[in-house]
């Protein structure tokens, strides 16, 4: 048979075991800063150990190197699969994975040597910036060459998704990262101050909406229906979703400027399209949720099943949560607390994390020609600590968040302020304890699954396989 | 006609693009496409020379 003939697999493997290889070392660098934030002599008065250079490490690892390998290993697979194709241009392919890895493993150097732009998950330097462009623009030509040669005639839905997420963040990366050199280690962003805030978030936000959103809608859109043997519960919904989701995301970033020198109008559009954001989102949990419709009883059986179906809970509450922040009177209250972090990880540990941790255990049998993983019933074990982890970790952030923002508003009758600011920082202590070990659980479950896959692929040798040919 | 004009017309496009999707997908004829086309990640890995796979869920028959 000849390698045409074939599924390119080994770079879906690869990018499959660095998922949970940089999943494992990202939440780890997150445990470690929240034991921190308790515990302050944790950072044993090294620099490289602060919690201003250790958090951008595990902001960055979680979410490019573990969500980034995720998003790359599934792209790859399903692009193959639903377009009966081997994937263009091999050689690219590869050099996308030893590329990234590579990008990685620079940011966990220069990010605890202190060597940042500063700005919030856009951190790493121009080097680094102009080899993640030219990295993602390879990932473009890949994707999109296979799309190219795909022998049916439609491109499914998941397609677009990952289409979108490729296109944009290399647009949002580009953009938000020109800046003028004065050293190796040294850049100036060409824009300035108001400018400057506003281009930052228009890619924070965006990431958030197709690095975080789009890629894993994508993968949902695949992996679901896969695992749950059941199309998709409206493709025409998932056309609707797909055009709604893209065309409002792009508008909302101004919600994290709220109350600042921004102008007004600009802040009041961020957060009119941030509300609207709501009807798209929705429409999507609902049509990944239903797609189980009239088969629930495989829930009790297949705790894959549940991983895909609590994740798709935590983006409905999530991105329900996101619209009602971005509310201005709400942010008020909200902005600047724990409740953003709260939000945060019922985003990434809730629906981005266990998407991904569900769809890869329906992934990995498959690359190395298993029935299954090796054991269904540490999948089990793994979803439960899974979700006791992100409620408690969300539960702990929501009460320290509002209880943060409720006493710094609180003012006295003559007009100063109730507390000190040190009185909030000692309310919020019992509520960080909280979230350590809702992040100590979450993390456990990881080891589980390293054990998992690698008792599921260890003396296995991957067995190339043909690609499908159309049916007629 | 001065920029505010323009701004409203590509609100107007826009929302009209909007309902065109609207329209597009519920139309009849992209039926059998889409079904088509939803079904794509239920097909299974071709696999002459072994049985792997015939059945992906952990359900018992």
């Amino acid at each position: 048979m000849d390698t045409q003939a074939q599924y390119n697999d080994t770079v879906v493997r690869q990018f499959a075991i660095m998922t949970v290889v940089w999943g494992v070392v990202g939440m780890l660098a997150g445990v470690y800063i929240a034991a921190q934030l308790i515990w302050p002599a944790l950072n044993f008065d090294l620099p490289y150990l602060t919690f201003s250079r250790l958090r951008p490490l595990h902001t960055n690892a979680v979410i490019f190197a573990f969500g980034g390998c995720a998003l790359f290993a599934t792209a790859y697979y399903v692009v193959q699969r639903t377009c009966h194709a081997r994937l263009a241009f091999g050689k690219l392919a590869s050099f996308t994975f030893w590329g990234w890895q590579l990008i990685i493993v620079l940011a966990a150097i220069t990010l605890p040597l202190g060597i940042t732009q500063g700005k919030e998950y856009a951190e790493l330097e121009w080097p680094i910036d102009l080899m993640i462009a030219v990295v993602w623009v390879a990932f473009g030509v890949v994707f999109f060459g296979t799309i190219y040669k795909r022998r049916i005639k439609h491109i499914y839905v998941a397609n677009w998704f990952y289409g979108a997420f490729i296109i944009t963040v290399a647009i949002l990366h580009i953009f938000n990262n020109l800046s003028i050199p004065v050293s190796l280690t040294k850049s100036y962003p060409i824009y300035s101050g108001v400018i400057d805030a506003m281009m930052q978030w228009w890619y924070g936000h965006n990431a958030v909406g197709f690095f975080l959103t789009a890629g894993f809608l994508g993968m949902m859109y695949y992996f679901v229906p896969k695992q749950a043997g059941r199309p998709v519960y409206s493709y025409r919904l998932s056309v609707v979703h797909f055009w709604s989701l893209i065309a409002v995301y792009m508008w909302a970033g101004p919600h994290h400027l709220h109350y600042t020198s921004l102008p007004d109008w600009a802040q009041t559009l961020g957060m009119v399209f941030s509300v609207v954001l709501l009807a798209p989102s929705w429409g999507g949990m609902i049509n990944g949720i239903m797609t189980l419709s009239g088969a629930w009883h495989k829930l009790r059986n297949d705790p894959i099943l549940k991983f895909m179906i609590v994740a798709l809970s935590f983006y409905g509450m999530s991105t329900f949560e996101g619209p009602m922040m971005s509310i201005k009177t709400v942010n008020a209250l909200s902005h600047y607390t724990d409740w953003t972090i709260g939000h945060v990880h019922s985003g990434a540990l809730g629906w981005v994390a266990m998407m991904t941790i569900g769809s890869l255990y329906t992934l990995i049998p498959r690359l190395w020609n298993r029935e299954g993983m090796y054991s269904t019933k540490l999948i089990d074990v793994h979803f439960w600590t899974s979700t006791i982890g992100v409620v408690l970790y969300a539960v702990s952030m929501w009460v320290s968040g509002i209880t943060q923002g409720l006493m710094w508003r609180a003012v006295n009758d003559d007009g100063t302020l109730t507390y000190a600011f040190i009185e909030s920082l000692k309310a919020t202590y019992p509520y960080y304890g909280l979230r350590l070990l809702g992040g100590l659980i979450f993390f456990s479950g990881m080891l589980i699954m390293v054990y998992n896959v690698y008792m599921t692929v260890r003396d296995r040798k991957p067995e190339p396989v043909a690609v499908l040919e159309p049916a007629q | 006609m001065d920029i505010n004009d323009v701004r409203s017309l590509v609100l107007v496009a826009t929302f009209v693009g909007f309902i065109g999707v609207w329209i597009w997908a519920w139309r009849k004829e992209r039926k059998t496409d889409f079904d088509e086309s939803a079904n794509l990640p239920l097909e299974e890995d071709a696999r002459p020379d072994d049985e792997y796979r015939t059945n992906t869920s952990w359900e018992k028959p």
